[in-house]
């Protein structure tokens, strides 16, 4: 039988979509505003049979994280800016260790305790971490209800496959938000991690999950193998939105819950006659640079626009630096008021007339 | 006739490579809790957690599945391994610096939540992989790297008596603490550990033991003088003893 929409707030959707993703234990410290994951995980979990552990802290949380995943089983944890960079400690190891998990990062405003409105503060914190050593965090950032549920599977997918920590990057509008969505089935096939995971060595020999390697060739070579897995990553499993960006002069680049309001300044922007397309990339990293290039070469600028004062802004730059001599402008600021879709439609039309009239002349708008 | 008198446990490992310095107690206490998973018929069922210390290196010698832990998160790594695979065992094996200082707080929470689990803490008053710094546990006076006229209270606070505290945590079900320093000594450790062993196979809660143990490179002392040092001062302030047992009043 097909399921039938229901009408989800984020938090929810993200919890019920672990449990149908096969997450066996979850492990996770209160903060606002993704609560509503372990309050719902804190009743489902030990109806199943499966690990709800209330952690003492975040930084006692992914370690939990980390001694569950080495089991090979599904785990996760979720967390929110402040918090989440107390488990940098963790996830840096877990990268390290190859341990497969989720984590979940409802991003709120900072620096600091900031607030709990919603914010892209944590872009940078997702994506180049705050963690020691050279590693990635596999970062998805959905934009929607229905992408939360779509993503969760992904990431407990992508995870388990290359055996990498993953982080599903919301925000508190996407958390707090209630919209209709559908909770399918676990889309994905089972990844068998019987060969490495640690489980007791019954009838095999021992095996280890440690960090630490004394011999410099072969921890030289373990973090190059590390991020061979990256290019495969953005190879197999790089998923975005392009919209209207065919003939499109101007191209506006945001990701999560800004590209989603993004859009619908695009579309006001095309009604009114403005070449205006959108990129949203929903693999945030590893970055996918290429596309982004590629855009580059047929337009005459980019507008990107973001919840904070420039961070996914600096990826757009590397990105099209040697592909193309076009101007990058940006719009955005630290969090606190939420963007609207005239707001932004204006900076489009600014950015647009400032763009194109540059080129050809007024003529041609 | 031939008769095997001694033999290497099962639970170390045929090609084991120990880490530690001469004269130091970590080898006993190593032989020790191997020997206990061996005479638990646990082997195969056992997960270690390594700890940042002198003892990271577990798996170097212990023939068992290992997990590393990031520095004072053993417990929090042991809690996600045994809350995952409830039917394994999972001891932790760590020094007094991981255990009671940067891990302090991962420690009382498992124990507070009477994780299923074994702990095996080392105590030798001192930071030895990374050269004898004063630690929770450097006793007052001691001189170390970083108390170089010797731990001042008014400067650097008060030994951290770690059996005294989780004595009153309400999920630990044994709790004691141990010297290595005679045979009989070490007689009594084997059966702390086993006890701290068998608290988590019934079910009871957090079985956790201290060692007293030496650290000759770092105390500048031969292995006699160390272990002089043990039952002196050491034991004086860090009384043995068994401080909590649940397991022996489950018959």
């Amino acid at each position: 039988m097909k399921k039938q929409k229901e009408l989800l707030k984020g938090n929810y959707a993200i919890a019920q979509a672990s449990i149908e993703a096969g997450c066996k234990s979850y492990f996770g410290y209160p903060i606002t505003p993704q609560s509503e994951i372990g309050e719902y995980l804190s009743t489902k979990m030990p109806e199943l049979g499966r690990a709800y552990v209330a952690a003492e802290s975040e930084v006692a949380a992914i370690s939990m994280v980390l001694g569950a995943g080495a089991t090979g089983e599904k785990v996760m944890t979720s967390s929110s800016s402040c918090a989440v960079a107390l488990m940098q400690e963790g996830l840096s190891f877990i990268a390290g260790d190859e341990i497969p998990c989720v984590l979940v990062s409802v991003m709120r405003a900072g620096p600091g305790l900031g607030y709990i409105y919603p914010s892209q503060g944590d872009y940078y914190q997702a994506t180049k971490g705050g963690g020691n050593g050279d590693y990635k965090l596999v970062t998805y950032a959905p934009a929607s209800v229905q992408e939360c549920i779509d993503l969760t599977y992904k990431s407990f997918y992508v995870s388990q496959k290359y055996r990498t920590p993953v982080c599903l990057l919301a925000d508190g509008m996407l958390g707090q938000m209630m919209e209709p969505a559908v909770i399918g089935e676990y889309p994905y096939p089972e990844v068998d991690q019987s060969s490495w995971a640690i489980t007791g060595a019954k009838e095999r020999e021992v095996r280890h999950i440690a960090s630490i390697e004394r011999d410099q060739q072969t921890l030289k070579n373990r973090v190059e193998k590390i991020f061979e897995k990256y290019n495969h990553i953005l190879e197999n499993e790089n998923i975005f939105e392009k919209y209207e960006i065919e003939g499109a002069k101007l191209v506006i680049t945001a990701f999560g819950s800004i590209a989603r309001i993004a859009k619908a300044a695009v579309k006001m922007a095309r009604k009114n006659g403005l070449k205006v397309g959108l990129f949203r990339p929903i693999l945030l990293n590893p970055f996918p640079e290429k596309i982004v290039a590629e855009i580059a070469q047929k337009v005459d600028g980019i507008l990107d626009v973001e919840l904070n004062c420039g961070q996914m802004l600096n990826d757009i730059k590397a990105s099209i630096a040697s592909a193309a001599t076009i101007p990058v402008e940006f719009y955005g600021r630290p969090a606190g008021v939420m963007m609207t879709v005239e707001e932004i439609y204006k900076q489009i039309e600014a950015a647009y007339r400032k763009l194109v009239e540059k080129k050809y002349g007024t003529a041609c708008i | 006739m031939e008769q095997l008198v001694y033999k290497k446990p099962d639970a170390i490992r045929d090609d084991f490579r120990i880490t530690f310095c001469p004269g130091c107690d970590h080898g006993v206490a190593v032989k020790l809790v191997a020997e206990v998973i061996d005479e638990l018929g646990v082997r195969e069922d056992t997960i270690g957690i390594a700890s940042v210390g002198c003892s990271v290196f577990s798996y170097d010698f212990f023939n068992v599945d290992i997990v590393e832990a990031a520095h004072g998160r053993s417990l929090a790594v042991a809690t996600g391994v045994k809350r995952t695979k409830p039917d394994r065992v999972v001891f932790t094996y760590q020094g007094d610096g991981d255990l009671a200082s940067i891990g302090l707080a991962e420690t009382i929470h498992a124990m507070t939540r009477g994780e299923k689990v074994t702990a095996i803490c080392i105590n030798n008053t001192t930071y030895g992989m990374t050269g004898g710094q004063a630690g929770p546990t450097t006793l007052l006076g001691q001189v170390t790297t970083t108390t170089t006229k010797g731990r001042q209270a008014e400067l650097s606070g008060y030994p951290l008596k770690i059996c005294e505290i989780l004595k009153e945590v309400d999920g630990t079900a044994f709790v004691a603490r141990v010297t290595l320093d005679s045979p009989q000594a070490i007689m009594n450790a084997k059966k702390c550990i086993k006890k701290a062993f068998e608290a988590q196979l019934k079910g009871l809660g957090t079985g956790f033991v201290e060692i007293l143990s030496t650290c000759p490179t770092n105390w500048k002392m031969t292995p006699q003088e160390s272990h002089a040092r043990v039952r002196g001062e050491m034991s004086e302030v860090f009384k043995p003893g068994i401080y909590k047992d649940k397991v022996s009043e489950v018959v």
